[in-house]
């Protein structure tokens, strides 16, 4: 559902559309000669989208083109503390998603002799179609050393547990885990921004920055309605990702169900989501013959179309045999992630571009961040990462940087604050 | 890079029997277009869009309008020697044929199925002023380039078998940890000098070269080989470690040396169990050298306990040399200034090396400067875009 202009608009816009005409402005050269501006178009003609609801936004939305990702620890033990600014930022949330301000009186109204509640480089833009999801890590249930801060120890989901080491990880702990995420999406990198700026300010004295990412160029589609991009490999990306129009493909592998954990009801109509930091080492990659670089995905790189034939949204055929073996590699990643090949196990993957300036030898530092929702990622995760670090030729390529797994509560209803599940 | 060097016939047809040498490759455009055709293969027919085409590098547009995987050949006039081919195209799906060829008779060929002598049509090449000379010695020189680089890579796995007893005796004595040290980085420079070969078994690679991050331990796999040593050896920068005990030592010890027999039995094997060693798998082995260069040895990866990661780094560029060297005769008669140029960069790099010696080895790798590491960094990756070149020219 869409709303119009906000009570307190920031931003002297009424509507979205113009904004939005902007953005695809930026990504013009991204959208150029694929032929599909207007499937975009058809995205871009919401402005914003309400925050409050049955589910939260920024899971099944369409992918907006930019993403502010951060993971916060909790710095107090006082749980009225943690309520207050979930319910401070349930507030914010519902402005900022609808182009107003993160505080209530915003950035220019206020008293001269203070800071203004909202800091101001959002002034003049739109909504944007900006979503904030949050979601609550295994630390803030029991600390590492087992501490209980909140009293919440015995509603810990079963499932979330600090994902193990795959192989190929490189851990770092400065840039994995978490107490509780935020991921701000939205057309425009400066509102995405503004948005975790303001949230993160809200929550000092309560919580602290542990990592944070940015990201561009959403690398999956959620939506039938969205043309499928490409990864910094120059690849289609999530072309067998899960759609939003697939209600039954979401009640099987995204959305948890009121008896897959008793002990934890709060998560019930909730979701798991995982992120992955992949740096990809791109001056390697850019060295691989063409064909090496379709053997090692099993598409084609024009088309997206499966090495077994056919255009993007062909299944591939793992059993057609070519000259030396079968025509997609046994090592293709495509064969490796595919749900055929992982009990059926598929993910609604939400990643994005990042390129954060370049390494200590002159390399980008850049990559995939992934993100992905799933039911239960010990089902829908855990054993198709481990596949893939143990047999997917892409893992020459790629060093995993990052690693965090999150419970992302069910919606926020009316005079409720996000997580009220777990705290009410 | 593919690892797998254990090339199938199919493989080796792929690298032809003459030589196809182009002069003056300047880009005609009148007959530019002429040598671009398109070739439809459906489950029935081969329809190439010309009959002839002028002498010179000739590329054919394959599309797959039928339901079966596809394969297009250019064929010699006795319908035998494989000029060039393209395989494992998909039913929809184009690829693209880019060779080079003197005037002549020729044969083009569908091969809807993958199976059969395929759709076969009549083609020829005239004349042009692209002059297209055939030397007739390129297959001995492929021989040659085939021979050598075989006896160079059996002769690193004897070498790395020598050492390494050498290595797990000095280890196992618990007592000369010092000598045990000195050798590992000199023991391990024959198994880096050949790694892309070494890694093209999957079995073995694992055991022997795994880094404590490619082990998945919650899967419960263990980590075994070099590096599990190498930590045990010089355990300073490791916390909590408990040091093994002589029997867990031996464990490990007789391991890697058990790994390593198994290793040098393969590479020395004859008969049906011989390794192949195609033209392009040697290219290709030279470029997947300085890859493992530029992922790990001058980050200070491969080596996080020991920081002996120059060793590598020097091994990984002997190999790459030497795999070059060997495939140079040919590359020489197709692209002498893509020859020139590797020659020159193999060179800089072995220079900028020789910079951080240090008594019989190297310096450590935390002796390096940022601005030695910068360096070395520009040196591969100058080194490695033409090497990314090389396969695609030699068996051009």
């Amino acid at each position: 559902m869409t709303t119009g202009a906000a009570k307190v608009s920031r931003r002297g816009l009424l509507g979205g559309g113009i904004g939005v005409g902007a953005v695809a402005g930026v990504a013009g050269a991204f959208v150029a000669g694929r032929g599909t501006a207007d499937e975009d178009a058809a995205a871009a003609v919401v402005s914003s989208y309400a925050f409050r609801g049955e589910r939260q936004a920024g899971i099944v939305t369409p992918a907006q083109d930019r993403l502010h990702f951060v993971a916060l620890d909790v710095t107090t033990e006082d749980r009225d503390e943690l309520i207050g600014l979930l319910q401070q930022w349930t507030e914010a949330a519902e402005r900022m998603t609808q182009g107003g301000s993160a505080g209530p009186v915003g950035p220019v109204r206020g008293a001269t002799d203070v800071p203004p509640d909202d800091t101001g480089e959002a002034i003049g833009l739109p909504a944007s179609r900006l979503t904030i999801t949050f979601g609550f890590g295994p630390t803030l249930f029991r600390t590492t050393d087992g501490k209980d801060r909140f009293g919440i120890a015995d509603q810990r989901p079963e499932a979330l547990e600090p994902l193990p080491h795959f192989r190929g990880d490189i851990d770092d702990p400065a840039r994995s885990g978490g107490d509780i995420c935020i991921q701000a999406c939205a057309d425009d990198p400066q509102v995405a921004v503004h948005a975790i700026r303001n949230l993160v300010r809200m929550g000092f004295g309560v919580t602290a920055v542990r990592w944070s990412q940015l990201g561009f160029g959403r690398t999956s589609t959620t939506s039938t309605s969205q043309s499928t991009p490409r990864n910094l490999f120059g690849f289609k990306d999530g072309t067998a990702n899960v759609k939003a129009e697939e209600a039954q493909a979401l009640a099987e592998h995204v959305w948890v169900g009121k008896d897959d954990d008793q002990a934890s009801g709060w998560l019930t109509g909730g979701s798991y989501l995982v992120t992955r930091r992949i740096n990809m080492t791109i001056e390697v990659w850019d060295r691989q013959p063409l064909g090496d670089q379709e053997q090692f995905v099993g598409r084609t790189k024009d088309a997206g179309a499966p090495l077994s034939g056919g255009d993007e949204f062909t299944d591939p055929d793992f059993e057609l045999p070519g000259r030396s073996g079968p025509i997609i590699p046994t090592d293709a990643h495509v064969r490796i992630v595919h749900p055929d090949q992982n009990d059926g196990a598929r993910m609604l993957r939400r990643g994005y571009n990042f390129v954060d300036g370049s390494d200590d030898i002159g390399g980008l530092n850049a990559g995939l961040f992934f993100i992905a929702y799933v039911r239960d990622p010990r089902t829908h995760f855990i054993p198709v990462q481990r596949q893939m670090a143990s047999s997917d030729a892409l893992m020459e390529y790629l060093k995993f940087t990052g690693s965090a797994l999150f419970a992302v509560p069910p919606g926020v209803a009316a005079g409720e604050y996000v997580g009220q599940g777990l705290f009410g | 890079m593919r690892k797998t060097l254990l090339a199938s016939l199919a493989t080796l047809a792929v690298v032809p029997a003459l030589a196809a040498c182009t002069e003056n490759a300047s880009p005609d455009s009148e007959s530019g277009d002429a040598r671009t055709l398109a070739v439809a293969s459906t489950k029935d027919a081969c329809d190439v869009s010309a009959k002839t085409a002028p002498a010179g590098t000739i590329s054919f547009d394959v599309s797959n309008t039928g339901s079966d995987v596809t394969e297009f050949y250019l064929l010699a006039e006795d319908g035998l020697r494989i000029v060039g081919e393209v395989e494992n195209i998909g039913p929809s799906l184009t690829k693209t044929l880019t060779v080079t060829v003197p005037e002549g008779e020729y044969v083009t060929a569908c091969k809807p199925g993958m199976v059969g002598e395929g759709i076969r049509a009549d083609f020829k090449v005239t004349s042009s002023d692209e002059k297209v000379t055939v030397s007739a010695d390129e297959a001995e020189l492929i021989e040659q380039a085939t021979n050598n680089y075989r006896a160079y890579v059996q002769d690193q796995t004897s070498q790395l078998l020598v050492k390494t007893k050498e290595f797990v005796e000095l280890y196992k004595a618990g007592d000369s940890d010092d000598e045990a040290r000195a050798l590992y980085p000199v023991a391990r420079e024959h198994w880096e000098r050949i790694e892309t070969v070494a890694e093209s078994f999957g079995d073995l690679d694992p055991k022997m070269d795994a880094r404590e991050a490619d082990v998945d331990f919650a899967a419960g796999e263990k980590w075994t080989g070099w590096h599990a040593i190498e930590k045990d050896l010089w355990p300073a920068r490791a916390e909590k470690y408990a040091a093994w005990t002589p029997e867990e030592r031996a464990t490990y010890a007789d391991d890697l040396l058990a790994n390593t027999v198994e290793l040098d039995k393969r590479v020395q094997a004859t008969g049906t169990g011989a390794l192949e060693y195609p033209l392009d798998a040697i290219a290709n082995g030279s470029r997947g050298l300085l890859e493992e260069v530029a992922t790990g040895k001058v980050t200070g990866e491969e080596e996080f306990w020991s920081r002996t990661d120059l060793w590598d780094f020097q091994a990984n560029v002997d190999g790459a040399r030497i795999a070059f060297e060997g495939v140079q005769p040919v590359l020489e008669t197709k692209n002498a200034e893509l020859a020139e140029q590797l020659t020159t960069r193999f060179t800089e790099l072995n220079e900028l090396l020789d910079g951080h010696r240090k008594g019989d080895g190297f310096v450590y790798y935390d002796e390096l400067t940022k601005d030695d590491v910068d360096q070395l960094a520009a040196a591969v990756n100058t080194l490695s875009e033409p090497l990314s070149h090389l396969t695609a020219a030699v068996v051009s």
